[in-house]
């Protein structure tokens, strides 16, 4: 059983990580439905532009989104210097810079995820509701939305499964600092660069499969729930 | 409720100009496939903005496209029955019908809501959702979502031609009834005669995106049906009167002629539109005896003319009513026709069939 028990620094690096993971996920999702629909819905001049740039961390080495994210949202970065003195935020070697590395990983997933499942609505439901009275905004919350649910819950597992498991952006952009910045995934890392660190390493491992193995069931329990309200059709 | 059309629009290709006014009642937008009516009905709810146009509701404008005034489809007060269902599947049949009645809890409705479900059969089905239902019963539930968003003017496009014959039969009486119940003006898309026939008061007909003809149903079908091939026939209106001998026929009273039959559910006085496929009438030069018909019309030979196919259409003047009649063009030579001749007309009783008119 010494083998299971788990040390106080790795029960913050898996803490950090669920707070890390949750917060960017939860807080990228307002703009992934928008972007998801504006993709899926509208054309517009610069379309397969947006698409690419949604797309890019996707295919991007994680160390080059990371360094990426260093210059831009780093304290002396144009974008991390704004937030710093007109919010106050500041991001880099911090666990909000780990949750933004995050989200901005995880993002391609959670867009594809709701695009798809935007375009499998049928406009002409969209349509109907119109000609029933509802404004553009209500035929999107009351008959676009439900509709998509599968989608977006899916699109949330995914992404957190993402952010769970994100490395080369998060310690590129804010390092591997104990209790700051360290997350799961980083804390393994640094068990396999000490001598001795095997049984650490292992226990980190077998709770990183716990976590993500719980995610997906809680996901296809969520989906079917909602599935079957919309199923019947 | 009056209201009046008037719309130039340019769609790919294809031009469409159509203009015409309704007092209430049914209106029936009537043409084969690609005559442009659909796009009319679309552009009256705000589906599609016209290139030129201006639609008036009572005194409403909801298009004037020289004002640069195009109201969207949720601010015009109509509601819009479409070929298929369109039910939100995630919500019960309840809640579909509540959809539009929501939005339009600040305007006072024709009718209260339980008159309109149980008017439309739907209370067992109020629990249920619209995946398990059938093609028949949704289409009776998007009818009372329609009519449940209290609109002015109610648009249907073809609302029966997804479903088949035995479905139309179910639903065409509760249209009937919203006609006869509801005064509620509705603007309708067919190209069936049969359904226009029975359903509308006005009728609008329309060709390669404009409109040919504007009047009463008996009028503008009669002229139209001459020109198409299969439905060709006529269509005659006239009051239903029991029979004295049989109880199981009444006689449906023309101009200066009448035509028996089966007296299903039709009552004294009924206004009754029948339509007779041109093929169903027989023709005799002399007056048939011995005949199983009930209906033989003493008539005179108007017009014949060659169609298509080697058959030979002809004209018939029966008392005051008109009445169509196809041949063969070798039973026409071995008859030896000629117009101005007298002439018999047997109809099949059958072929009557009235009010279902199935063609």
């Amino acid at each position: 059983m010494e083998l299971l028990s788990l040390s106080e620094e790795e029960w913050t690096a898996i803490r950090l990580s669920l707070k890390v993971a949750s917060v960017a996920v939860l807080t990228s999702l307002p703009l992934g439905v928008l972007v998801a629909y504006l993709l899926a819905r509208k054309r517009f001049w610069g379309h397969a532009l947006l698409n690419g740039i949604v797309h890019l961390p996707l295919i991007l080495p994680p160390v080059v989104t990371g360094y990426l994210l260093l210059i831009a949202f780093g304290r002396r970065g144009f974008i991390g210097s704004f937030l710093e003195s007109t919010f106050g935020l500041i991001l880099s070697f911090r666990w909000t810079g780990a949750a933004l590395a995050c989200a901005v990983m995880g993002f391609p997933l959670l867009v594809r995820s709701i695009r798809l499942s935007i375009e499998a609505v049928d406009g002409k439901l969209e349509e109907a509701a119109a000609t029933l009275g509802a404004s553009p905004v209500m035929v999107f919350l009351t008959v676009t939305l439900p509709l998509i649910l599968p989608g977006i819950i899916a699109g949330l597992v995914l992404a957190f499964a993402k952010a769970m498991g994100e490395f080369g952006a998060t310690i590129t952009f804010v390092s591997n600092i104990p209790g700051e910045t360290q997350t799961l995934s980083a804390a393994i890392y640094t068990f396999t660069q000490v001598p001795g660190g095997d049984a650490g390493a292992l226990r980190l491992t077998l709770i990183s499969i716990a976590i993500s193995m719980a995610a997906l069931l809680l996901s296809e329990a969520l989906a079917r729930r909602v599935g079957r309200r919309i199923e019947a059709e | 409720m009056t209201f009046t059309v008037e719309i130039r629009h340019r769609q790919g290709g294809f031009r469409i100009e159509a203009e015409f006014a309704s007092e209430g009642g049914v209106t029936a937008l009537f043409g084969r496939s690609g005559s442009g009516k659909t796009s009319v009905l679309r552009i009256v709810g705000g589906l599609v903005r016209p290139d030129h146009g201006r639609i008036l509701v009572g005194d409403q404008v909801l298009l004037d496209t020289n004002k640069g005034i195009c109201l969207p489809p949720h601010r015009r007060g109509l509601a819009y029955v479409f070929q298929e269902p369109r039910l939100f599947p995630h919500l019960t049949v309840r809640q579909n019908l509540g959809y539009g009645q929501w939005f339009a809890r600040s305007r006072s409705s024709f009718a209260d809501p339980e008159k309109i479900i149980s008017m439309l059969g739907l209370e067992a089905l109020l629990p249920r959702r619209p995946g398990l239902l059938s093609g028949g019963e949704k289409q009776r539930v998007a009818i009372g979502r329609a009519l449940l968003a209290a609109p002015r003017i109610l648009l249907m496009d073809e609302p029966l031609s997804a479903l088949d014959e035995a479905r139309k039969a179910e639903i065409l009486p509760y249209i009937e009834r919203l006609r006869d119940e509801l005064n509620l003006p509705i603007l309708y898309v067919s190209h069936s005669v049969g359904e226009v026939a029975r359903l509308a008061d006005h009728v609008v007909a329309m060709a390669d995106g404009r409109v040919t003809g504007i009047g009463g149903a008996s009028e503008i079908l009669g002229m139209q049906t001459m020109a198409t091939g299969r439905e060709s026939g006529s269509v005659l209106e006239g009051l239903v009167r029991l029979h004295g001998e049989d109880p199981d026929l009444a006689a449906i009273e023309l101009r200066g002629c009448c035509l028996l039959v089966p007296r299903g559910d039709l009552h004294e006085g009924q206004k009754l539109r029948v339509h007779i496929p041109a093929r169903e009438v027989l023709l005799a030069t002399a007056e048939p005896h011995g005949i199983s018909a009930l209906n033989v019309l003493r008539g005179e030979i108007q017009a014949l003319t060659g169609s298509d196919g080697g058959a030979v259409d002809l004209t018939l003047l029966c008392g005051e009513e008109v009445l169509r009649a196809r041949i063969t063009g070798l039973s026409a030579k071995r008859m030896d026709l000629a117009v101005g001749q007298s002439i018999h007309a047997i109809i099949k009783t059958v072929a009557l069939n009235a009010p279902g008119l199935a063609h």
